[in-house]
């Protein structure tokens, strides 16, 4: 059950209009494991909510695409990593309509429904980390 | 004294490999119409070639699984293949079993002064194949699950036509049940029909679906919302009795869907929503459809 | 600063989203939109979102506003050509857009504006416009 990383790719978040570049580097990697449009579209909106949370809520941080394998699975795994003030209640983030700011609150369990991994850690005053994968056909 | 099999067997390979296909012949289950005498030689000879020579005294009384690792490797493509081809699991095991009966036999005939030896040599023999055995059993289901993924991709392929039964709407029969993979391909490809097509009503008839429980119902719902979101109205049909009932005690509101009992009146009430009107041509009025 | 062109037909306000948007120009388009209907007391605003590949909460929650407040200035907002990829994934976001009107393309886009708004004279109180289509 390893999962192996085939590339790497990093950028750096830091104003709104870094968000349209990091999603067409995504969409890129996406294609190039031959990924169905439709999870194309999940995966890149997903991506688009969480690193608006990250400028939003830590003004930027940093992220990783890479292309990953699993047993014969292929997919894109994403990190969202960030120097913000964390986030007190995870549970609570993660439930449809809860938000600090004035969102419409699904930023996270929506982005959650998008992808079929998602994971997240938080520590007050430290940051946030967030990693999700969608698979080429999951 | 201990009995040395790699040298004493491979002295009598060809008549193991005689024994051994022999007795693979006789038995009954041998699929003579999925594979030939000649590839089934051919896989035995190569297996032995590669077993017995491993079989040193060291070999064997250490135990160790992973000198024995090129013959694993050979069984496990053997089982891969026959699982693919359609063997059952007895004839795939019968495989290994057949050939532990023969080295076990030839061996009780060479070794004739030693029957301390030989029962010893016999129960590390044995452990050893045995451990093969699993192996290809292991392999053998891994191929079999293999085989189960790739038809049930192809099932969520073909399961979901849709059929353009009018100028302008569609049809989705559902047969099987509703999973969120499903509901996935049901959705793609409906919204690309109705996009390839120009249609604006969609009707989804879920007679063929054995139950609607919460989830069902959810998926259902979802494929309304998304073609609505694209313009076009998605008319449920095929709703039986029992399942209105369920959908009544679970809780579940259905009320933001049309919904109609036969595939009929939902093309009626599409009928409607589209203006049209279907009249026999022997009324006195305008013929036919009225646009 | 990048600007969406808005387009005026008759009563109508076109508009034809060509690139992804970033969150500012989303945003300036809901203030000019806005703007434009009072301005030129359109009655009807179609948004053609064909070639858009992503929509995501925040262009939803954009597109929403829109439409909501476009009915307060007394115009129908119709959102046309959504990529069958995007509706399905608004839908696993959770964003069903219920509110606004959506028709295939632009021309579907037209008749259905045309049609709310003859409805509309007839019968001034019917304001809520909650179902998706001009069904029935």
């Amino acid at each position: 059950m390893m999962i192996i990383a085939l590339s790497k790719d990093i950028m750096q978040i830091i104003r709104e209009q870094d968000v349209v570049p990091f999603r067409n580097r995504v969409k890129e990697n996406a294609v190039k494991i031959k990924m169905s449009l439709l999870n194309q579209t999940k995966l890149i909106t997903a991506a688009s909510e969480l690193v608006r949370n990250m400028l939003k809520y830590a003004g930027g941080g940093q992220t990783i695409i890479e292309i990953i394998t699993k047993e014969r699975l292929t997919g894109i795994r994403l990190t969202f990593a960030d120097q913000g003030p964390g986030i007190p209640d995870i549970q609570q983030a993660m439930k449809d309509g809860y938000s600090t700011g004035k969102s419409l609150g699904l930023g996270l369990p929506g982005a959650k429904r998008l992808v079929n991994e998602f994971a997240i850690t938080s520590e007050k005053g430290k940051g946030t980390t967030v990693i999700i994968i969608k698979w080429t056909n999951g | 004294m201990s009995i040395d099999s790699a040298r004493l067997l491979q002295k009598k390979k060809k008549q193991i490999l005689e024994s051994w296909i022999n007795s693979q012949l006789a038995e009954d289950a041998l699929r003579e119409d999925m594979i030939s005498n000649d590839e089934l030689r051919a896989n035995s000879e190569e297996l032995l070639d590669t077993l017995l020579p491993l079989l040193t005294p060291k070999n064997v009384a250490e135990g160790d699984v992973s000198v024995f690792d090129p013959v694993t490797e050979l069984l496990s493509g053997i089982a891969i293949t026959r699982a693919k081809q359609g063997f059952t699991p007895r004839e795939t095991a019968f495989y290994v079993f057949s050939l532990k009966e023969v080295v076990l036999n030839i061996l009780q005939n060479e070794v004739t002064d030693d029957p301390q030896g030989l029962y010893e040599e016999s129960f590390r023999l044995n452990k050893i194949i045995d451990g093969f055995a699993v192996t290809i059993f292991e392999t053998f289901i891994k191929g079999r699950e293999e085989v189960i993924l790739r038809q049930t991709d192809e099932i969520a392929e073909i399961s979901t036509p849709v059929i353009r039964i009018w100028d302008g709407i569609l049809a989705l029969p559902i047969i099987g049940t509703l999973d969120s993979a499903r509901t996935q391909v049901v959705m793609e490809n409906l919204l690309e029909e109705i996009v390839a097509t120009g249609s604006s009503i969609a009707i989804l008839d879920i007679s063929g679906v054995p139950a609607v429980d919460s989830l069902v119902a959810q998926h259902l719902i979802k494929t309304v919302s998304a073609t609505r979101l694209m313009g076009a109205e998605c008319i449920i049909s095929g709703i039986r009795p029992e399942i209105a009932q369920t959908v009544v005690h679970l809780g579940i509101d259905l009320s933001s869907i049309i919904t109609k009992s036969t595939l009929a009146s939902a093309l009626k009430h599409a009928f409607q929503i589209l203006k049209l009107e279907v009249k026999k041509p022997g009324a006195k009025e305008r013929p036919f459809i009225n646009k | 600063m990048d600007k969406i062109p808005i387009l005026r037909m008759g009563h109508f306000l076109l508009v034809t989203i060509q690139v992804d948007l970033y969150d500012q120009l989303a945003l300036n388009l809901e203030s000019d939109l806005v703007q434009m209907v009072n301005k030129t007391q359109a009655k009807g605003v179609l948004i053609d979102i064909s070639a858009v590949s992503i929509v995501d909460s925040f262009m939803g929650r954009i597109i929403g506003n829109i439409a909501s407040m476009s009915r307060i200035l007394d115009a129908q907002t119709v959102v046309v050509g959504m990529q069958p990829a995007v509706a399905i994934t608004l839908i696993e976001l959770g964003l069903p857009l219920t509110g606004v009107h959506t028709a295939l393309n632009v021309e579907r886009g037209m008749t259905l504006l045309k049609e709310k708004i003859l409805i509309g004279d007839y019968d001034e109180d019917d304001e809520t416009g909650d179902d998706d289509n001009s069904a029935e």
